[in-house]
């Protein structure tokens, strides 16, 4: 596990951008925090380190959007479902099984559907632009993954 | 018969079906959302299942077709949006518009969904008069289109985060109010002070005219966690409503008013959910008068997901010669500008 605090939206957005370098096909990363805590932020900072060239923007009522960079880049929001039983009606298996990377919002509300394996995000408002990132990786993929990135974080410095 | 154009749609929640007549005449425009459906269907709300739209795709388009008048045989095409949208949903329209299509011997009509919330304008006897700027503002999209003349649409400015409406839905959230938060901040507002609170506006640059409204819903975020800790949080909603508010759309309308100078347009249109907000269609009547040009808007109906500006775009494809192929195929991430193509009508003649 590893835990990381940023100062400004743009610390957000770059520490995603060191992940986003590092992904690989597969790979899904899950993240949950309440409104404001930069979740969005993060994952247009995953994208842009995928090499997405489009503005990422919320998919929070469109539901999943579809980008390209390196991989497919699948940035899925489930704010709107209420319950695991409507997830099961959008199809979201295929885009966990796919060869893309996928950026899933919220996906705490949807945690009994997920695969075993996944790198967990956690974020949370420390202050009015202060926020904490706790990866808690699941599986030997990402165990390796964020240890890489923990390496790539502290190269920068 | 000429004319008459059954439009679907399901883009992502509705399941939509309508028929129009010369691209402009709503003859039927059922949305599965709507009562009867929801009676007929047991009182269950369509979500954004495919699989709920496999369910209700042929009830509503007989529905359509019923309320119309028209059979299919009375058609002059069928068309469906073909994206942006969700794939899965979007493939369900697309599959059962091949069939009635193809069943009927009718041209198919691949129609854009965003470039549909334009043509929800021209649904109405006054057409609005080209060049034009559109702003298209919903939960999911932010966007200011400049519509030179038809079929040549595109994107000035749009959101690089969150969109109108999904600011409007989450800072209803943020304040305790009811969904759908457009409504719910708009009702509140009209009790408050819009003055009440200065919240940021995400200006991005003098020559931008994208919007981000990210930042404004942190900022609300932050003053409600405040007006808790002060003990009047209750005292100030719909203070906090109005000056939200007003922040989303004095962005709106400034970015609009600026990109009607820009390009010299004729007229201003508003589509999408957000266009049935009251503070947006005031203030934007008041900058259209002052820029000297109409404001068009379409009634609220007309403004949320529909079958009918799917129909009456498709109107504009077909004057255009248009038509798609047997292998129109679903286009999630399908950008404004672009029509999904098949061979032309000449080639489908011959």
């Amino acid at each position: 596990m590893l835990t990381l605090t940023t100062s400004s939206a743009k610390e957000t957005f770059h520490l995603g951008e060191i992940l986003g370098r590092l992904l690989e096909p597969g790979d899904v990363i899950c993240l949950q925090g309440e409104l404001g805590a930069g979740k969005t932020c993060f994952v247009q900072g995953i994208a842009r380190g995928q090499g997405v060239e489009d503005y990422v923007s919320s998919p929070s009522f469109t539901l999943i959007n579809v980008y390209q960079g390196r991989l497919p880049f699948y940035h899925i929001d489930v704010y709107r479902l209420t319950d695991v039983a409507e997830t099961d009606q959008l199809g979201l298996e295929e885009y966990l099984e796919d060869d893309g990377v996928v950026c899933l919002e919220w996906a705490d509300r949807i945690q009994p559907i997920l695969p075993p394996a996944c790198l967990w995000v956690v974020m949370g408002k420390r202050g009015p632009t202060e926020r904490s990132l706790r990866f808690e990786p699941h599986g030997a993929r990402y165990r390796q993954l964020v240890a890489d990135f923990k390496a790539a974080v502290e190269g920068r410095d | 018969m000429a004319g008459y154009i059954l439009g679907i749609e399901t883009s992502c929640d509705e399941t939509a079906a309508a028929v129009v007549r010369d691209g402009r005449q709503v003859l039927s425009n059922i949305i599965s959302s709507q009562a009867e459906l929801h009676r007929h269907y047991g009182g269950v709300v369509p979500e954004i299942a495919s699989r709920r739209h496999v369910e209700l795709i042929l009830p509503v388009v007989d529905q359509a077709l019923q309320t119309a008048g028209v059979n299919l045989s009375d058609l002059q095409a069928v068309a469906v949006t073909a994206g942006p949208g969700l794939v899965g949903a979007l493939l369900v329209g697309v599959s059962a518009a091949k069939g009635l299509a193809w069943a009927a011997g009718l041209p198919l009509v691949g129609v854009n969904h965003l470039e549909g919330h334009i043509y929800a304008n021209f649904l109405a006897e006054e057409q609005p008069e080209l060049p034009a700027l559109c702003l298209v503002v919903s939960g999911g999209h932010t966007d200011l289109i400049y519509l030179p003349e038809h079929g040549s649409p595109h994107i000035l400015g749009r959101t690089r985060d969150d969109a109108a409406g999904e600011a409007f839905d989450k800072g209803a959230r943020t304040l305790g109010l009811g969904y759908p938060g457009g409504p719910a901040i708009d009702a509140l507002a009209r009790g408050g002070d819009p003055a009440a609170f200065a919240f940021p506006r995400a200006r991005l640059g003098d020559d931008s005219l994208d919007f981000s409204f990210s930042g404004l819903k942190t900022a609300l975020l932050l003053e409600v966690e405040a007006r808790r800790r002060a003990g009047d949080l209750a005292d100030r909603l719909p203070d906090l409503a109005a000056a939200y508010q007003e922040a989303i759309v004095s962005v709106l309308v400034d970015k609009a008013l600026r990109a009607v100078r820009e390009y010299q347009v004729k007229c201003l249109l508003l589509a999408g959910g957000v266009a049935a907000n009251s503070a947006l269609r005031r203030q934007m009547q008041v900058a259209a008068g002052r820029a000297g040009i109409p404001l068009f808007y379409p009634p609220p109906v007309l403004c949320t997901d529909n079958a009918a500006m799917i129909a009456c775009a498709a109107h504009y494809y077909l004057l255009a010669g248009q038509v798609a192929g047997w292998d129109l195929n679903a286009f999630p991430s399908l950008p404004l500008g672009k029509r999904p193509q098949g061979p032309s009508l000449e080639e489908r003649i011959c």
